[in-house]
């Protein structure tokens, strides 16, 4: 963002290549999938569109996948010194800024690693630079390929002689496409990659000099706030500008339909403003009330998807021994990023640039030009970190306000949100509701199992085309991605379990193929999507975490009631080997001592313990992880404190383990606070959990439980995404030691004090 | 507007601003800080924090016409990078941090705590960074690099 446009152009301007829109698009549209490159004026099929070789013989790498404080600036600055054999300290990665990076859509979902560290794009790209400088070495130095090493940019030949990088390309294009068979170096021979090198930006961060979007300052820069609806619905009136004059420094008061917007001289004016301005709003409607929205969620129309469904669960069920009924629930929970959203905005003859810490630069910029009705190539968005976001917070929403004020005013404005608005207002992860039914035979073999979610979903990622997914788009008009509802289809194609809707004990049979990773042949999941009256969007392990939680607990009481040990009966139903040496790594760990749950006689006071375990295959494929919980409850107060996690992690060649461990540790506390604690709450108006006090969340004063992680560093299989895997786990590791412990089943996130209660309570004496 | 002096960092600069302005806007948007950053505004997440005068103060809440003539201290003004403060230095060797928003909260809390009370057991420590928020949960290697940091400073 220090990089004026000039000076880039300057310097890469033979990178900014315009291609014709119509034949690109045609020729990558198949290829298209959510995650994967898109077409721009950026081509991704060639490589200078992702490495440059500078005449100092820096390399420039251009991503579409930013860090936001998961690792990804750091691991794929490694993969790039890796695989052209230079320096890490040689490697300068641009992230996501539209004028010079390929789009790479939006950086989510655990799919960074399998996106860029595989046999495509930047990992592709970097490979095809080194083969095509070893080949200009070649033909410099009149020799063959094979003869020739590459030690930190310097190629050398059998007979002693040299010759750098920049003398073979300095400056130049490659003007080649990135290969498909270039070779990436084998995980055996990695000397930057696979190593534990801390994150790069560390000192600057922990010395204050890191540049967040929050502390951009652009020259002239205006500050501006939103003035958000009272609540969901409610319609603009008018306002009285008058309620503002006695207070300097006022720019401008911007409305659009619903959008209402103030700029001033500065942040404190900006904010007292926002305070202060009457505004009259004609009511919303009515929220179902909180206290029985999990049976509401049931009755609202549905859009469903049946995932697997062998058609003989019924009968199945008539042949088993024993059979068991429950149900889970898991609430509306925040992102609640620590500062809110942030972003800049210069708009001004006929042109936008919009500083931002969106996870969907290219997108954003699609949907700033639209409301902004710029020419797509008017409008430039750079990534800029942020405070961590945990998938999709306020970033893109403040991205659009700051757009709108500068756009209003003509002038640099920076837009920073209330802590109110935040919290009121972002895409909140979604509710679910699952039923779970299962039969077991008299040996204890798991015969059928069935299972049935409800979840609530209304608008989630703008995308490139639809601005009415969050809050701004929707106050300026724009409708939202809205639940259709409709009936179920027989499952067809291949499984796809990307929301982790079919447990991994279930053989996840389509059409004949069998691709789930256990064994359970009577099988059926359905899901049900229905409007909610909040937004919703991906927070950390979507959905993921709320069918995992159901599974993963219930699993654990059909092992109590076929008194078998968790890890014994888990191992019992698995086939996918690799799930199998996870769950087994991780009670290794523990020194899991086999035998079932609950741990032995009720016991009504004092403090006892308890171990549970948990597994997933996240998304079915994307990494493979089990995690053992031991847990300290005190029945008296009501309180569960987990003393030690244990985590095994296999998720194919670890870029960085120190990353992964960063990564990992962070995730299990935030599910643990998630599981513990944290919960939205709205009353029949509107949403009260608004600041950290109503909004609860663990701070630095907890008892850091103790965590070990077990990585399996897998060669020879594709990487998979790492980010969202241990916190998947938590919920259901917690609720399966606290069972251990104490016999009490909570089936309801989060495991508050009075729900503790109510389950000892209900516990058979 | 009132004309002011205000000491930051070792350096007074003079000022004309509503005394009424939370030091935190100052710091960031007249002297072009980095360190505090706007969390809440409201005296709950610690991200604002600042050392006046040996306290910890959130800089979000206090109005810049009553910092008077103590030195206000941030983050950058604790250690640089080329020369970090040994509280920073053992958050740097234990790579204690994801997006590092939490810092100045996180950072400045222990270090004065433990300026007040070098022989500061681990269970105060945590008392005191009860108002401190870090939402990434790094938790596990904030407080290994406080105490890591601690231990230098036990008489
Ligand atoms: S911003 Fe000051 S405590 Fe949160
Ligand atoms: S590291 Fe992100 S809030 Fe602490």
């Amino acid at each position: 963002m220090t990089v004026s446009r000039r000076r880039f152009l300057r310097t890469w301007g033979a990178l900014i290549v315009s291609v014709h829109a119509g034949s690109l698009c045609d020729r990558l549209a198949i290829a298209q999938g959510p995650f994967d490159t898109h077409p721009s004026h950026i081509d991704p099929t060639k490589l200078d569109s992702w490495i440059a070789v500078s005449g100092d013989g820096t390399v420039t790498a251009f991503t579409g996948k930013c860090d936001f404080g998961q690792g990804m600036l750091t691991a794929q600055t490694q993969l790039v010194a890796e695989e052209l054999c230079v320096a890490i300290e040689r490697v300068k990665l641009i992230q996501s800024d539209t004028a010079i990076s390929p789009d790479e859509g939006t950086t989510s979902g655990s799919q960074s690693t399998p996106t860029n560290f595989n046999s495509r794009n930047l990992a592709q790209a970097a490979a095809t630079a080194r083969e095509a400088l070893l080949q200009m070495a070649a033909q410099k130095l009149g020799l063959p390929l094979e003869q020739l090493t590459v030690v930190d940019g310097v190629v050398h030949s059998p007979d002693g002689r040299t010759i750098r990088y920049e003398q073979l390309i300095a400056g130049e294009r490659f003007a080649i496409p990135v290969s498909p068979t270039a070779k990436r170096r084998s995980p055996e021979e990695w000397t930057v990659l696979g190593k534990a090198i801390p994150s790069l930006e560390r000192v600057a961060l922990m010395t204050g000099a890191f540049e967040f979007v929050h502390t951009l300052r652009v020259p002239g820069m205006l500050h501006g706030r939103v003035v958000r609806p009272p609540a969901m619905g409610a319609k603009l009136v008018g306002l009285d500008e008058n309620s503002l004059q006695d207070i300097p420094g006022i720019i401008k008061l911007v409305t659009r339909e619903n959008f209402v917007g103030i700029v001033a001289e500065t942040q404190w004016q900006a904010i007292q403003a926002a305070r202060q301005l009457k505004v009259k709003w004609k009511a919303g409607s009515a929220l179902p009330a909180q206290r029985t929205f999990f049976a509401t969620l049931r009755q609202l129309p549905s859009r469903d998807r049946l995932i697997v469904d062998s058609e003989d669960v019924e009968l199945a069920m008539t042949r088993a021994s024993s059979r068991l009924e429950a149900t889970y629930s898991y609430p509306y929970q925040m992102h609640g990023s620590l500062g809110t959203s942030c972003a800049v905005a210069h708009v001004a003859n006929g042109q936008a640039t919009v500083w931002s810490a969106t996870q969907s630069a290219y997108p954003t910029r699609s949907i700033v030009a639209s409301l902004l009705g710029l020419p797509l190539e008017k409008v430039r968005v750079v990534y800029v970190r942020g405070s961590g976001c945990y998938g999709l917070n306020g970033a893109d929403a403040v991205s659009f306000d700051a757009a709108l004020l500068s756009h209003a005013v003509g002038r640099p404005v920076r837009v920073q949100l209330s802590r109110q608005d935040e919290m009121a207002w972002e895409n909140f992860g979604s509710p679910c509701v699952i039923d779970q039914r299962a039969g077991i035979d008299s040996s204890g073999n798991i015969l059928a199992w069935e299972c049935e979610n409800w979840t609530a979903s209304r608008g989630g990622r703008p995308g490139y085309d639809q601005p009415g997914n969050v809050i701004t788009g929707m106050l300026l008009g724009f409708k939202s991605e809205n639940v259709q509802p409709g009936a179920a289809e027989k499952p067809a194609g291949a499984l796809r379990n990307r929301d982790n809707a079919v447990p991994s004990y279930m053989a996840g049979c389509v059409q004949g193929s069998c691709t789930g990773l256990g064994g359970i042949r009577s099988e059926r999941v359905m899901s049900h999507m229905v409007a909610s009256p909040f937004f919703t969007g991906p927070l950390r392990s979507p959905i993921r975490l709320q069918n995992t939680f159901a599974h993963e607990c219930f699993m654990d009481e059909l092992a109590a009631q076929a008194q078998a040990d968790p890890v014994d009966f888990r191992l019992r139903h698995l086939r996918h080997e690799r799930m199998a040496d996870a769950v087994r790594a991780a009670a290794r760990a523990a020194a899991w001592e086999s035998r079932p749950s609950p741990r032995g006689r009720v016991s009504l006071r004092g403090q006892i313990t308890g171990r549970g375990i948990a597994c997933v295959g996240y998304e079915g494929d994307n990494g493979y992880a089990a995690l053992v919980a031991e847990v300290l409850v005190d029945l008296e107060a009501g309180r569960i404190s987990p003393l030690k996690f244990f985590l095994a992690l296999d998720c194919g060649p670890i870029s960085n383990p120190d990353g992964l461990r960063n990564q990992s540790e962070g995730g299990i506390l935030q599910g643990m606070s998630r599981t513990l604690v944290e919960e939205v709450t709205w009353n029949q108006m509107r949403i009260t959990s608004t600041d950290w006090e109503t909004y609860s969340s663990l701070h630095l004063d907890i008892e850091v439980p103790a965590i070990e992680i077990q990585l399996i560093n897998r060669l020879g299989v594709p990487a998979t995404g790492a980010g969202e895997t241990a916190i998947t786990l938590v919920a259901a590791s917690i609720g399966n030691a606290l069972f251990d412990a104490t016999g009490a089943r909570l089936r309801e996130v989060p495991f508050t004090a009075e729900r503790l209660r109510a389950g000892l309570a209900q516990r058979s004496h | 507007m009132t004309k002011l002096s205000l000491n930051v960092n070792g350096n007074w600069h003079a000022l004309d601003v509503d005394p009424a302005t939370p030091l935190l806007f100052v710091l960031a948007d007249e002297l072009g800080l980095r360190g505090p950053k706007f969390g809440c505004g409201m005296a709950q997440c610690g991200s604002c924090t600042v050392i006046i005068d040996g306290k910890i103060v959130r800089s979000c809440v206090m109005p810049v016409g009553a910092v008077g003539r103590d030195q206000v201290l941030t983050l950058e003004g604790l250690g640089r990078p080329d020369n970090p403060h040994p509280i920073q230095q053992a958050f740097i060797d234990e790579n204690a941090t994801q997006c590092g928003f939490c810092l100045s909260g996180v950072v400045l809390t222990a270090k004065a705590v433990l300026d007040a009370k070098p022989e500061a057991s681990e269970q105060e420590m945590r008392e005191a960074l009860g108002g401190v928020l870090c939402r990434c949960f790094a938790h596990v290697r904030i407080m290994r690099a406080i105490m890591k940091y601690a231990r230098t400073r036990k008489p």
